[in-house]
């Protein structure tokens, strides 16, 4: 690995996503990327007689299609990074427990899938292991429960605000074997501009982005049009504006590239989830059901994804404190290319 | 871009509640909850209440089916249609510890269901009390 930049670095060996594996619920399996996803449990609860547990158990679902695909177990694991929205991170703790595997439990809100690869990644490069699992996921019962009001209360919702994925996504790392691999990294600064609506977290989030975003092309030396694809998070459908406005002002154009996981997830039209999907689960879902597939098949070379985060609590919001905000780019590529003499001549771009 | 200017363009891009429509919305479900209650107010008059207990009765009656409806799921979905329309009247009253009361019961019927059943009506009575006795506070000095 190789600083390119404050924050931003070059894998001149890159891991390889060896696997993955991604669960939704059958709100997201009736959205626009149903048929995507490799497993869709209708039962909210899944089985299980709490919010907190099922969301546990969509996580736990997602890594064991994961490992089934790589054919290993949690015992052969090096180490797994996760996280999620609970307190404490426990849908985490308690979906990775059984695989009595080393264990890192990270927190980044909504960007946690791009921490956990972020750190995953950097973990197998720097020679801690041979395979490192990332992980994350979010429920919407669990997520209202906690950030809002209990399920059943009765309430409207602005246009701003956006709907919690049930869902979450695992990918497994490692240094040789895949097909689709992490290239380069940004991890992200805080950024907070004074946003202090918890309804409004693409306004929010959208500086965040746009700071990584500006980050890492700097970094790595890249054009938005160099890339197939710029995915941010869950940004939403007024964040996205927000994101494309503030780098348009510096002079970076990615409107033709970029795609938002919450917009896309969920049918706004139909769905009644007001301005697009949040959550841990959303990105991590979207990367695994989406992004990765459409690397793995060619058909995209080289990927941008970006997730983000909000990094309030409830505590914070009522103390009347603003939103500190974040996001962290991973760099993705397909298959290495036979031709490709050296990986190290393939970061120019 | 300082906070203020960002704040600025963030209110550009966003659309608000649409208001005339949420109040319209709102002033049909509400006024079809109270048609429902003095409908039910006749009934219990014509049924040989005093006018004092076919208040309560009627009180009693939309409490319990809010309640009702809320276990059911089906109070949410109504509210997210008429907003204000479920939440002034009783009903909204009724949802609001209902609601907690479901949500929590998974974490023990006294530190859950108990403690944690007022979390949202729980303002609504402190601060309802208080100003009552403020109001009873009033009257007693001057109107008395």
């Amino acid at each position: 690995m190789e600083k390119l930049r404050r924050g931003t670095v070059k894998f001149t060996a890159p891991p390889q996503i060896l696997a993955h594996g991604c669960t939704v619920s059958k709100k997201e399996s009736q959205g626009p990327l149903g048929s995507l996803f490799d497993q869709v449990q209708e039962d909210e609860y899944f089985g299980q007689d709490n919010w907190e547990k099922a969301e546990s158990q969509f996580q736990a679902a997602a890594i064991n299609i994961c490992l089934n695909r790589a054919g290993i177990k949690g015992s052969d694991l090096d180490g797994a990074v996760g996280g999620d929205l609970l307190n404490q991170c426990t849908a985490t703790s308690f979906a990775i427990k059984d695989l009595k595997a080393p264990f890192l439990g990270v927190y980044g809100a909504c960007s946690t899938i791009a921490e956990s690869l972020i750190t995953a990644a950097a973990l197998v490069d720097g020679g801690y292991g041979e395979r490192v699992l990332a992980s994350a996921g979010s429920h919407f019962c669990s997520a209202e429960k906690q950030f809002r009001t209990p399920l059943e209360y009765g309430s409207q919702r602005p246009p701003s605000a956006q709907w919690t994925v049930t869902g979450a996504g695992a990918v497994l790392i490692g240094k040789t074997g895949g097909k689709a691999r992490i290239t380069a990294a940004t991890v992200g600064t805080i950024v907070d501009m004074g946003i202090k609506d918890a309804n409004h977290m693409g306004g929010a989030m959208a500086p965040a982005f746009a700071d990584t975003i500006a980050a890492h092309l700097r970094g790595v030396g890249a054009r938005p049009i160099d890339y197939d694809a710029i995915f941010s998070g869950d940004l939403g459908v007024i964040g996205i504006d927000l994101a494309q406005e503030l780098l348009r002002r510096e002079e970076i154009d990615i409107s033709s590239v970029h795609h938002d996981c919450g917009e896309m997830i969920f049918d706004r039209k139909s769905q009644d989830v007001h301005a697009g999907g949040s959550g841990c689960g959303c990105a991590a879902s979207v990367l695994c059901a989406h992004v990765l597939p459409m690397l793995e098949s060619g058909q995209w070379k080289r990927v941008l994804f970006c997730a983000t985060g909000a990094l309030l609590s409830p505590t914070t919001v009522l103390q009347g404190e603003s939103i500190p905000c974040i996001a962290h780019a991973v760099e993705l590529r397909g298959p290495a290319e036979p031709a490709e003499p050296t990986e190290s001549n393939e970061q120019a771009g | 871009m300082t906070n203020q200017e960002y704040s600025k363009l963030v209110d550009q891009y966003t659309k608000n509640s649409p208001l005339w429509s949420d109040c319209l919305k709102a002033f049909l479900v509400g006024g079809l909850i109270c048609t429902l209650g003095e409908g039910l107010r006749h009934l219990y008059l014509y049924l040989g209440a005093d006018k004092t207990a076919a208040g309560s009765w009627v009180s009693i009656s939309l409490i319990f089916l809010a309640a009702l409806l809320t276990a059911l799921g089906v109070f949410e979905k109504i509210a997210r249609f008429a907003g204000a329309g479920t939440l002034v009247p009783i009903t909204g009253f009724s949802n609001s510890v209902i609601s907690p009361a479901m949500e929590y019961k998974t974490e023990g019927f006294v530190t859950g269901v108990g403690a944690k059943m007022f979390i949202v009506a729980g303002p609504v009575i402190v601060y309802g009390t208080a100003a009552s006795i403020i109001a009873g506070i009033i009257y007693y000095l001057f109107l008395r």
